[in-house]
């Protein structure tokens, strides 16, 4: 048969239209299919601190990092319309804030990763506003060039360490903080910004990205609503920044590395824009595989950009999506 | 001062010739060209593997390399950004990735017996050797030339946008794509030629000014970052604007670098930039709107 002859046809699995209204709570098959699927990420997550050998252990807690980051770039990606190339940025206020606080001023790291957080957000919104004001390419472009201008004014100005940095920070009390801190910082922020989308607020926001002149028109300040975003995200990157100085006790340049910018849109790209759930998956798959690769260096940036490029050429919906759509359809051929 | 002046003068020629092929892709394809910086350094690396590695002579190591380069550019468009045309995220997101392939590509080592372009041994010998007192500041050759070529690539470019037909179809494009596309003219060919040019530019940029010092992979950061504020102090798409800009930055970065020292370069830079988009929004010539117009 030709391609002209036939086409796919998609329904919706019976249990899903079943287990769609308040009856499911009923029958436990439907609650199941309901369940699996979260319960196995939640669980998942949870479990794996406690089977894996030392070395994963760490992998995870990179992972974790790229997953929070890839949320914070999903979030703003999506939902708001901003693309933001400088998640960098966001890992290295967060991180110097967090280190600064711990070096100079002796606060424990409870205290230093919410305050980092709160501080790093602050400073990258208000250097992020002036380009919030407009449309189009500008937010890309800007959060682009900011990483790489902090690095040279650290270095110019020899601030906070300048190339060396500064080490012997304090490090989180065992493996068990390390890997909870981030295990359960992934889960709340993924649970926590799929209600907030669902909300008002995340309405207006899908309203800026997608007609403007429409929310301008209710009598709603684009540019306050952006700014709340801008720093709901940086909230998000800076926490796995001020996480990340303390994981390591060390912060420097590299803190504003390429990887931090590329990793979490290569993992969103690959889970599936929008989601929320699938750059969790994505900076999941891609971490180790990047760890599997350590010893070609710099190979690992080009197969990420690899990756992004073929999953958006060839596969733009991403896993997740995929996976949802088999979950709750079937499909098969039909002659028309 | 002399030096202030004549310094200043030769730095914003070459900020004109970092940025001019970025604001050109970008006036006419809306795309922002990530790619750049790679193209660059590209260009700049290939050249002197050409005439070190397979002593060619150097004329016909710059032809060789523009070609390539413009290649590159065709390519670009061809098979990546075509299928991504009208969706913004994914553009943005395609060229960067694009741009860091050939970046980090070029480091990469022990791949087919490829060495990988690290360490400070890369560099392109100037044309002409030598100095010359211009009103009293020893000038060498090779910075005279950069701002020839800059003189005489504005000059070429505004012809070439004001009296072919080609150029005259990418200012069509850039303007109004809807009549433009009634008048016949082809914008997927359009933007093809664009990105081609402006590869070609980013080349030609790095030929001038590479002898100048040596070639690394971050110089590629460097120019794009560099071309990246020119751009969007001038107001992205304005070629008027992107030199008015070039000239503001590179005069801005000299004053300061004569009163303060060298290390505050970028935090000129980022000043000029924050400065610009807080008074302008859309850049000194821009005509970027606030809100998408709708029909």
């Amino acid at each position: 048969m030709s391609a002209q002859d036939r086409r796919k046809k998609r329904l919706d699995r019976s249990i899903k239209v079943r287990s769609e209204g308040l009856y499911s709570l009923s029958s436990w098959r439907e609650m199941a299919y309901l369940l699996a699927p979260r319960l196995i990420l939640i669980g998942g997550l949870l479990l794996m601190p406690l089977v894996l050998d030392l070395y994963w252990q760490k992998v995870l807690c990179a992972a974790g990092i790229f997953a929070v980051l890839a949320l914070g770039f999903d979030f703003l990606a999506a939902y708001v319309g901003l693309v933001c190339l400088g998640g960098a940025m966001f890992i290295g206020f967060g991180g110097y804030a967090a280190g600064l606080l711990n070096a100079y001023f002796a606060l424990p790291p409870v205290l230093t990763i919410p305050l980092a957080a709160v501080i790093g957000a602050c400073l990258s919104t208000v250097v992020l506003m002036p380009c919030l004001r407009l449309r189009g390419v500008y937010f890309a472009i800007v959060t682009f060039m900011l990483p790489l201008f902090t690095t040279h004014i650290i270095i110019a100005l020899g601030l906070f360490g300048s190339t060396e940095g500064i080490t012997g920070l304090d490090i989180l009390p065992n493996q068990f903080w390390e890997q909870y801190v981030i295990v359960i910082g992934v889960l709340a922020l993924l649970f926590g910004l799929r209600r907030l989308v669902n909300e008002d607020l995340g309405l207006i926001m899908m309203g800026i990205k997608d007609n403007d002149q429409a929310v301008l028109a209710s009598g709603i300040s684009i540019f306050r609503y952006r700014v709340l975003a801008v720093f709901i995200a940086a909230l998000i990157g800076c926490f796995a920044g001020a996480y990340q100085a303390h994981l390591y006790g060390w912060l420097g340049l590299s803190l504003f590395a390429m990887d931090f910018s590329i990793l979490p849109i290569a993992a969103t790209v690959m889970g599936g824009m929008g989601t929320l759930s699938g750059p969790v998956v994505g900076a999941l798959i891609l971490t180790p595989l990047s760890e599997a690769l350590r010893g070609f260096g710099q190979l690992r940036v080009v197969l990420y950009c690899f990756i992004l490029l073929l999953f958006i050429l060839y596969k733009p919906e991403g896993l997740m999506n995929y996976l949802e759509r088999k979950y709750h359809q079937f499909e098969r051929w039909e002659k028309v | 001062m002399e030096t202030v002046l004549i310094y200043g003068l030769i730095n914003s020629v070459t900020f004109v010739l970092m940025s001019i092929g970025f604001s050109l892709v970008y006036g006419v394809s809306r795309v922002p060209n990530f790619a750049h910086g790679s193209i660059y350094v590209l260009v700049g690396f290939l050249t002197w593997s050409c005439v070190n590695d397979f002593k060619i002579n150097y004329g016909l190591a710059v032809l060789i390399s523009l070609a390539v380069a413009s290649v590159v550019g065709l390519a670009l468009y061809r098979l990546v950004l075509i299928r991504l045309r009208g969706m913004p995220t994914s553009e943005i997101i395609a060229s960067f990735a694009c741009g860091l392939i050939i970046l980090e590509g070029l480091r990469l080592q022990g791949i087919g017996g490829f060495k990988g372009f690290i360490g400070p041994n890369y560099f392109l010998s100037p044309i002409f050797d030598g100095k010359i007192q211009v009103l009293g500041v020893f000038v060498d050759y090779q910075r005279l030339i950069v701002v020839g070529a800059g003189v005489v690539l504005v000059a070429a470019m505004w012809l070439f946008t004001h009296y072919t037909k080609i150029g005259l179809s990418l200012r069509a494009i850039a303007q109004d794509e809807q009549a433009a596309l009634m008048l016949g003219i082809n914008s997927d060919r359009a933007a093809m030629i664009s990105l081609a040019i402006g590869s070609a530019l980013a080349g030609l940029a790095a030929v001038i000014i590479l002898p100048l010092g040596n070639i690394t992979v971050e110089v590629g950061y460097h120019v794009l970052i560099y071309a990246l504020a020119v751009c969007i102090i001038g107001g992205l798409g304005s070629w008027t604007g992107t030199v008015l800009a070039s000239f503001l930055v590179g005069f801005a970065v000299k004053v300061s670098t004569f009163f303060f020292g060298a290390l505050w370069e970028s935090v000129v830079l980022v000043g000029t930039i924050i400065l610009v988009l807080l008074l302008k929004p859309s850049g000194l010539l821009g005509k970027q709107k606030e809100l998408e117009e709708r029909v």
